[in-house]
């Protein structure tokens, strides 16, 4: 088992590389003069020179990956060309409220959608599964940054019971524990849920339709095992799985939370990049992909071998 | 040459329904996979030919007919910030969006099936380096993915759709992987190879007719996440630039108009969610009616 | 040894093929397993060749290195005298001489294509018209006994196991080669369809002057097709003669075990032979000496020694055991197999 993880670890390394190639790539790839933003349109050709110059960015491309990963490594992603403050920073605390969104529509979501799922699964074919199922079909068609809008108009606008954007009173941007807050938390966090509702309801209804059809459950009827008993025996078979999609969704909603951060001005990565995308603050932009998609691959690592160890029927050495 | 070919034995033989006509069949009763369809064939057809349904000019606006409620006299679903007919611009918006949605996914189809056939049916080093290339791209979030591509190209069409291609070139390419590593090692193919078939020949007349149906299927799934996300490019101001009229991007335009016409600018979030759903439910469909057991 | 008889069709020598099993963290092979083991042998124009043996002795690994479907580790196959995959005689053409049979009659036609497209698609590979390569499956299936009227268009799944293995028959013959490698083609259907397509197969032997290799575990029915029987253990030729000598003065203790796992029809003859007790060793690790010392009635010391090499043992016959040379160092050398068995 340690094995298996510490060889998962060393798979991953190249796929880190190959994020960090693209991540910078991509910065490389906008079309223009990566200094458009920060130079006066009247700069004279030596003080661009000069800029380049200083920025590095009149060096070969693999120079400039090579010190830049040197820096990435000792934690230094740049400095925002827009605030002037360093990237890591900005991008920290941006992050900080991204995950708080992102983890409490996972929980939502992950409630929901269990609780349809096994609905759908263990009532198959009644009008109980195909209402569970409808709404986990509802869940992963509907667009969400769509749904976010209909739910301001509807609980801000016309009921005005909670508030419609930010997250938390004047334009607070540092999460705490209050009443204030938490209302604030409510319509995105909804609005996000609805993502892993519908996944992990479809994955849960086929984990335990299979489950109740497979031969020892049978079995475990014909000997007279009690409901509950039965329930117990699903819910060790689908947990595993369902534990699994759960977290590989929340790295989702961390890596895609720009639309719905951008419907409710959430202060978070989302609404970062969308600053950082519109105002071509490159290095701000760079920093906060190569972040978003480290957690998502270190998710997915975390994810795969904490599935290996609670579920049984894999065995990997 | 030890055997006599008799031309009497080219006359016409009893031919068995194959695969594709008994899917069909079992298609053809799935009531919601039907009525799906159709949804998707009106909004094909609706787009198609939008200006012969369209009441008025999708570009043309009335500044001091600005953002009327449905139900307006001449404008049946009211009129946007520039006084331009929602009725019409919904209906011109299925071009765009459609093709936005669409396209990057049968690109994707396209290039991932290549990418993954080619990895699973030739195997080791080949395999390696295609595959690992693909788990790099797989390792963003695809909603990330999309955004930073778009973003780092710069808004337009051809931009949007550069991003969403790789978004789902990825998965994709995985999903042909692994059923073709599933289909290279069985004797049919071995057989093919014993009767002295290349690689390309054995791919085209026996791998690819047992992979396209799983890999069509999978592709079919990611259009509604691809309808999605492409309006959602567009929403973002990414995607499709004004004045183009797109379900997204209308979305978008209209935001400021969400207290004072809440019911106005909702309206092209529901002609992406009746797309997506549609899409949706017509892939549950095509999935059940081709999971054959024989 | 045999006398100086016109070149064998097919000859075999030195035949190896390792798989390297991968262990440790970054998958290196660290070991092997010894599927086929240096072997050699000839193939006769117009003989039936039987391959039998335990389930992991090799036969199949053997099967599929002679086709070309997998690269050998080492050794060559010759046809007529011609390096096979050498310029004097690539695989490809190599492959209209020789053709398979497989055991999964199912899992062997494509499951997309009907039966006589199936057929067809080995001529069309060879430059054949479609036209042409249709018409051919469809008199093939007339041949093995299907009406192509009825039997041409349809898919395998609609096909029962004997029909299903008729059209690989066909499937095979396509492409009129002169050896049919037979892998198991009968293992896997019910008796009475056995003997039919048996029959089957001896009828277009006779008709298309065919030479076959039959590989199979069941004793039986080798003994029913094959002129010439090779028996395999664990990678290694053990014994190699006449069905009839083979079957009646077996040499070698592993064919008289086998021989001995069968239920004969003669109860005299039933207790005498030696049973066949356990499962073979891993091929991983095979026991050094002879390979079959493990589970020998007559295993000494020389045998886990030193392996023993193929020594004659009569016309056409040799067997690889300590116990047939004359003047070895095991205590029952040059006794007769006859005697213990």
């Amino acid at each position: 088992m340690v094995l298996y993880a510490l060889k998962r670890v060393v798979f991953t390394l190249p796929i880190l590389l190959g994020v960090a190639i693209v991540c910078f790539a991509l910065v490389h790839l906008a079309p223009g003069d990566p200094l458009v933003s920060v130079l006066p349109p009247d700069a004279t050709q030596s003080l661009k020179e000069q800029m380049m110059a200083l920025y590095g960015f009149d060096r070969p491309y693999y120079e400039q990956f090579a010190r830049w990963i040197a820096r990435v490594v000792q934690g230094d992603l740049g400095t925002s060309i827009r605030t002037g403050r360093p990237v890591v920073l900005e991008v920290s605390k941006a992050i900080g409220n991204t995950f708080m969104l992102a983890a409490v529509a996972t929980v939502i979501g992950f409630m929901l959608g269990t609780l349809f799922g096994f609905v759908a699964g263990y009532f198959r074919d009644t009008w109980l599964d195909k209402t569970a199922s409808a709404l986990s079909v509802f869940g992963v068609s509907v667009p969400h940054y769509w749904l976010g809008m209909v739910l301001v108009i509807i609980f801000a606008a016309t009921l005005g019971w909670l508030p419609p954007t930010g997250a938390g009173p004047g334009g607070s941007e540092d999460w705490k524990w209050n009443w204030e807050h938490v209302r604030h938390l409510v319509l995105p966090a909804v609005t996000m849920s609805v993502i892993p509702m519908g996944i992990i309801a479809r994955t849960v209804r086929a984990l335990v339709a299979e489950t109740l059809s497979q031969e020892f459950i049978v079995g475990l009827r014909a000997k007279g095992l009690s409901e509950f008993g039965v329930f117990q025996h699903v819910v060790k078979n689908a947990a595993p799985t369902a534990l699994a999609v759960m977290g590989i969704q929340l790295g989702y909603l961390l890596g895609g939370s720009i639309l719905i951060e951008t419907v409710f001005a959430w202060p978070g990565s989302g609404l970062l990049l969308n600053d950082a995308i519109f105002q071509r603050d490159l290095p701000l932009l760079q920093g906060t992909i190569l972040v978003l998609a480290l957690f998502f691959v270190v998710l997915n690592l975390a994810v795969d071998v904490m599935q290996t160890a609670l579920d049984p029927r894999i065995q990997r050495t | 040459m030890f055997l006599a070919t008799s031309t009497k034995l080219l006359e016409p033989i009893l031919h068995s329904p194959g695969y594709w006509r008994t899917v069909w069949t079992r298609f053809r009763r799935d009531p919601v996979a039907i009525g799906a369809g159709v949804v998707v064939l009106a909004l094909i057809l609706m787009a198609i030919f939008a200006p012969l349904i369209a009441p008025q000019d999708p570009y043309q606006g009335m500044s001091l007919r600005r953002l009327r409620p449905p139900g307006t006299p001449g404008y049946l679903l009211g009129t946007d910030e520039l006084g331009r007919d929602m009725l019409t611009r919904l209906i011109y918006g299925a071009r765009i969006s459609l093709f936005m949605g669409v396209t990057p996914v049968f690109v994707a189809l396209f290039l991932g099936t290549t990418i993954g056939v080619v990895a699973g049916y030739l195997g080791g080093w080949t395999n390696t380096i295609l595959m690992r290339t693909v788990d790099v791209f797989f390792a963003f979030p695809s909603v990330l993915l999309a955004v930073a591509m778009a973003g780092a190209l710069g808004a337009g069409i051809g931009n949007g759709l550069i991003a969403l291609t790789l978004v789902f070139i990825p998965p994709i390419a995985r999903v042909a992987e692994s059923v073709t590593t599933g289909v290279r090692t069985r004797d049919f193919v071995e057989a093919a190879r014993a009767s002295g078939a290349g690689a390309f020949l054995i791919i085209r007349k026996h791998v690819l007719g047992n992979v396209m149906g799983p890999i069509f299927v999978y592709a079919m799934s990611l259009i509604a996440v691809s309808m999605i996300l492409a309006s959602g490019l567009s929403f973002l101001g990414l995607g499709v630039k004004p004045p183009e009229p797109d379900w997204g991007l209308m979305l978008n335009t209209l935001r400021t108009a969400m207290y004072t016409q809440p019911l106005l600018c909702a309206l092209p979030g529901v002609m992406i969610f009746i797309t997506s759903i549609s899409f949706n439910l017509l892939t549950d469909g095509l999935r059940s009616a081709m999971d054959v057991k024989s | 040894m045999e006398p100086a008889k016109a070149s064998p069709l097919l000859q075999i020598t030195g035949l190896k093929k390792h798989f390297p099993v991968k262990t440790g963290l970054f998958g290196r092979p660290s070991s092997s397993v010894y599927a086929v083991d240096d072997i050699a042998f000839d193939v006769h124009a117009g003989e039936t060749l039987g391959i039998v043996g335990e389930s992991g002795c090799g036969k199949s690994t053997t099967a599929r290195l002679l086709m070309g479907l997998i690269p050998p580790t080492a050794g060559t196959v010759r046809f007529d005298g011609k390096i096979v995959g050498s310029p004097a005689l690539p695989l490809k053409e190599f492959h209209r001489q020789v053709q398979m049979v497989f055991q999964d009659s199912y899992a062997s036609l494509n499951p997309r294509l009907t039966v006589e497209e199936s057929i067809a698609f080995g001529p069309t590979v060879h430059g054949v018209s479609r036209r042409e390569a249709i018409a051919r499956a469809r008199s093939l299936l007339d041949r093995v006994g299907l009406d192509p009227i009825r039997f041409a268009g349809r898919f395998p799944h609609e096909l029962s196991g004997g029909q299903r293995q008729r059209v690989n028959i066909a499937r095979a013959l396509a492409l009129e080669p002169r050896i049919l490698l037979l892998d198991e083609a009968v293992s896997a259907l019910d008796k009475s369809v056995e003997a039919q397509v048996l029959n089957l197969l001896l009828d277009l032997k006779d008709a298309f002057g065919l030479t076959y290799l039959f590989i199979s575990h069941d004793l039986e029915v080798v003994r029913f097709m094959a002129t010439r029987v090779l028996v395999m253990y664990l990678g290694k030729v053990a014994e190699l003669g006449p069905t009839e000598a083979l079957y009646t003065k077996s040499r070698h203790p592993y064919t008289s075990a086998l021989l001995g796992s069968l239920l004969s029809m003669d109860p005299d003859q039933r207790t005498e032979r030696a049973p066949l007790a356990g499962d073979p060793p891993n091929p991983i690790d095979p026991p050094p000496g002879c390979r079959f010392h493990t589970r020998c009635a007559f295993a000494e010391a020389v045998c886990s020694l030193h392996e023993p090499v193929l020594h004659a043992a009569g016309a056409s016959h040799a067997a690889a055991c300590h116990m047939v040379p004359p003047n070895g160092e095991h205590s029952k050398s040059g006794m007769a197999m006859k005697a213990v068995s």
